[in-house]
């Protein structure tokens, strides 16, 4: 119960970032990303100008940097890869600090280190102005397939729920006495899994009873049409189109 | 007559028969009780209501309209299920949409559906979470804005199951105070026999798979016997004088 951490990463605005129609930032941070990808990794300049027009469409927003950077422990398993790149990296090392490095290796973790950051942070942006709900509904109208945007729908719904289940689930565990301290008890957990998911599962077929009984024949019906006009499509077009701009005029 | 159920019988594919040819018919208007323990057919038979099962031998009729394949949007729309967990009932990730799926189901949009939508909602007193994700509101919130769901179908007869289950004293009584005020027919199913008195005038009691008793509601529970002979009883301190004393 109460607000699961999925909503976090929403934050109530009002502003011209949050009013845009979801669609047309799902296709301007998929495009931004795209320019950002196809910058060749040498262009150092470049990148910083990406992270600028970023710093600006959240200043625009009002997403302040704090909430940006917490959200951004997502990234850091990719990180961790990446630092792992120059020492394991073959071809020509440079020593640093007294650890030899590969070149090559330090190029590609600069590589992924730059994109990655910028795609997160976009996407990090789009989270922050964009309801979870509206972003599916964005989603079917980018014709993305019916049942992709269904599936994401009810997991919405029903996250809450199954963490709800698996949290009495571990309490009940405990209660009897159950502590996983060591790998001799992954048994109990992989049947606690498996029960979770039986139950989920019997969940769905309960809920799909639900939707037949009102009326339910494949298709959900569309009831909030989000349409975009012209001018919101320019304006979240503004974001890929200077990207695209800094990195050719450069 | 707005249900008419005759000689249903059912058994699950595993072989199990669950209904002895059921029979029972509900006038316009009415609130019905459909008591009896658990793994009697209750549900079973529930689900032939709406087409959800089909009946192995027998026949439901809706309004004089009998559930089949063919018929079986309009049944649809005609019986209102509420389920016992809301949390199946209610599917979507607002309380607006939820209400509207039904009705949008049906072919209504735009503002005759906003209409529809706060109007259900209206009905069970929850206009204010219109905007609310359903995992949001309580269990007795979230129990009305099932209800609100087959509402906005504007369905011939409402069919409950278990309605006052899980629910608090002070929401159990909200509920019931909705239900009463509710200008439609209603089935529902239930062991909560204080609560099928305070709502139904009439109970059916459903025993092995047949009916096995069918009366005004106080007489059924008056009769110590009958509860007894089917796995019924009145809680705890509970004692119900028979109409005639």
């Amino acid at each position: 119960m109460g607000a699961g951490h999925h909503h976090q990463l929403f934050r109530a605005g009002d502003t011209v970032v949050h009013r845009l129609p979801p669609q047309c930032k799902l296709v301007a941070v998929v495009a931004f990303a795209v320019v950002v990808v196809a910058t060749p990794r040498e262009r150092f300049w470049v990148f910083g100008g990406y992270l600028l027009l970023l710093a600006a469409v959240a200043a625009v927003a009002r997403v302040p940097a704090r909430f940006v950077l917490r959200r951004m422990v997502v990234e850091l398993p990719f990180v961790l890869f990446a630092f792992a790149i120059p020492v394991i990296g073959l071809g020509e090392r440079v020593t640093f600090w007294g650890i030899s490095l590969s070149v090559d290796g330090l190029w590609a973790s600069w590589n992924i280190l730059a994109k990655a950051t910028l795609g997160v942070i976009a996407s990090i942006l789009l989270a922050a102005t964009t309801e979870p709900r509206a972003m599916l509904l964005g989603a079917q109208r980018l014709r993305m397939p019916q049942l992709l945007v269904q599936i994401a729908t009810f997991m919405l719904r029903y996250l809450d729920v199954v963490l709800d289940a698996m949290r009495r689930m571990k309490v009940a565990r405990e209660s009897r006495g159950f502590q996983a301290r060591n790998l001799r008890q992954a048994p109990v957990l992989a049947k606690s899994a498996g029960a979770l998911f039986i139950r989920s599962y019997e969940r769905g077929e309960r809920v799909h009873l639900a939707m037949l009984s009102r009326g339910y024949t494949g298709t959900m019906p569309i009831y909030r049409e989000i349409s975009a006009d012209v001018g919101q499509w320019l304006t979240a077009a503004a974001l890929p189109v200077a990207a695209a701009a800094v990195l050719f005029l450069s | 007559m707005t249900l008419e159920v005759r000689d249903l019988a059912y058994a699950y594919p595993d072989g199990t028969q669950a209904l002895f040819g059921v029979n029972l018919t509900i006038a316009r208007g009415e609130r019905v009780a459909l008591l009896g323990p658990n793994g009697a057919g209750k549900t079973t038979l529930v689900m032939h209501l709406n087409g959800i099962l089909t009946a192995g031998h027998g026949l439901v009729r809706v309004a004089g309209l009998q559930v089949g394949k063919e018929t079986m949007g309009e049944i649809r729309r005609r019986v209102g299920l509420v389920f016992q967990d809301p949390d199946d009932q209610l599917f979507m990730p607002t309380v607006r949409e939820d209400v509207a799926f039904g009705p949008a189901n049906l072919g209504v949009r735009g503002a005759e559906l906003d209409r529809r939508v706060a109007e259900a909602l209206d009905r069970v007193g929850m206009r204010d979470a219109i905007d609310r994700p359903p995992h949001h509101l309580s269990f007795g919130q979230r129990r009305r804005v099932a209800v609100a769901t087959v509402l906005a179908m504007d369905p011939e007869i409402l069919v409950l199951d278990e309605p006052s289950s899980n629910l608090d004293p002070a929401s159990r009584r909200e509920l019931a105070e909705i239900l009463k005020n509710l200008d439609v027919t209603v089935l529902m199913v239930t062991h909560d026999l204080p609560y099928a008195l305070e709502l139904c005038e009439r109970a059916l009691i459903l025993s092995d798979g047949v009916i096995a008793a069918d009366g005004p509601t106080r007489d059924l529970l008056a009769d110590e016997a009958l509860l007894t002979a089917h796995r019924l009883e009145l809680p705890y301190g509970f004692a119900i004088p028979a109409s005639g004393t």
